[in-house]
């Protein structure tokens, strides 16, 4: 008996893509902007989300998905804290936070009475990049002590973000951060990409991340 | 990395073809994965081997089609292949590029046997 070979074409992680769609039309039925924050561990992802929290606060309602690989709650603690509405999920050990995950997490969330949806990917410059979340933009963090040759290092999660924020700013005089070497990388991988670099601790460039933020969320309102 | 996640796709996927096709064994499996996909072909294999038994897939011999990173220069025009990191482009200098190939990510195709062959149309 001879096998036959059948052809198939089909994306490895199309599964995923459709639980992602499902995800993305939840937030588009409710008129919720919605964004994927990756980065690696330490670079700011939760103080970032605090910021913006602080800045963004008497105008938009946000609430927090909070990707954590145990199952401790310091980070949604911290965002409770702030009066915002913050769900953990324990992606119990694994690297990545996928659609399944998200759209659990999107159940535990009135999504009428938030604006804005801020994912908190787990910290890995690796795995989230392959998962497709339904969120509206792929935020990435990229802090300045890590190093200026991640994008050379882990291409694939510069390739398809909207934004790219460049955290602790305010350390550059301290660090070796060669910026014209970080940006030319990050121009291969994603001509044209718009950039925000800001400071958690001095809070520079927040407003400018925090206007693109409104603008964005007013859109997605008016659809 | 998150092999595991990717190993269960493809077998799910393999295990849907196979039964709209009435197969009764899985004999191949035709992967295509680009370079800048971050995969280890052998964790993929060794997950394979374990959550394929007992489905119409145990025994299945994965085949991984590698498709190298290329890029393209918008400067110069020219093409060349990335081989370990990322390079600006070799003939005019130029960091204005674009990735042309390497982000591919699928199941391809299933070599697959009927159980009897008269049976099927």
């Amino acid at each position: 008996m001879t096998p036959s070979r059948i052809p198939v074409i089909e994306n490895i992680l199309s599964a995923n893509d459709q639980v992602a769609a499902q995800n993305r039309a939840a937030l588009d039925k409710a008129g919720v902007f919605g964004i994927n924050l990756m980065a690696s561990p330490g670079a700011g992802k939760t103080s970032l989300i605090l910021e913006t929290i602080h800045a963004i606060a008497p105008d938009l309602r946000v609430g927090v998905i909070e990707g954590d690989t145990a199952p401790v709650t310091i980070d949604a603690d911290k965002i409770n804290e702030a009066g915002m509405p913050a769900v953990q999920i324990n992606t119990g050990g694994d690297c990545h936070l996928d659609a399944v995950m998200v759209s659990y997490g999107l159940q535990q969330l009135n999504l009428d009475e938030i604006d804005l949806l801020i994912i908190e990917n787990v910290g890995n410059l690796v795995c989230p990049a392959a998962f497709n979340l339904g969120t509206h933009a792929n935020v990435l963090i990229a802090s300045v002590p890590e190093g200026d040759d991640k994008p050379y290092k882990y291409p694939n999660i510069y390739r398809n973000l909207a934004v790219l924020i460049i955290n602790k700013v305010d350390l550059l005089p301290y660090v070796r951060f060669n910026m014209d070497y970080f940006r030319q990388g990050v121009e291969m991988l994603n001509p044209g990409l718009m950039t925000f670099p800001v400071s958690c601790v001095t809070h520079e460039g927040i407003d400018a991340w925090v206007i693109w933020l409104k603008e964005q969320a007013a859109s997605a309102r008016t659809k | 990395m998150h092999e595991l996640a990717v190993t269960e796709s493809v077998l799910n996927i393999a295990l849907k073809h196979a039964g709209q096709a009435n197969a009764s064994k899985v004999t191949d499996i035709y992967l295509v994965i680009g370079q800048l996909s971050s995969i280890v072909d052998d964790s993929v294999q060794f997950y394979w081997d374990v959550i394929s038994a007992d489905t119409l897939c145990q025994g299945a011999t994965l085949h991984f089609e590698r498709i190298p990173a290329r890029l393209a220069c918008q400067s110069c025009g020219s093409e060349y292949a990335i081989t370990s990191a990322l390079e600006p482009c070799p003939t005019c200098g130029s960091f204005s590029v674009r990735v042309t190939a390497g982000e591919e990510f699928y199941v391809d195709s299933i070599a697959i046997e009927h159980a009897n062959e008269e049976t099927v149309s």
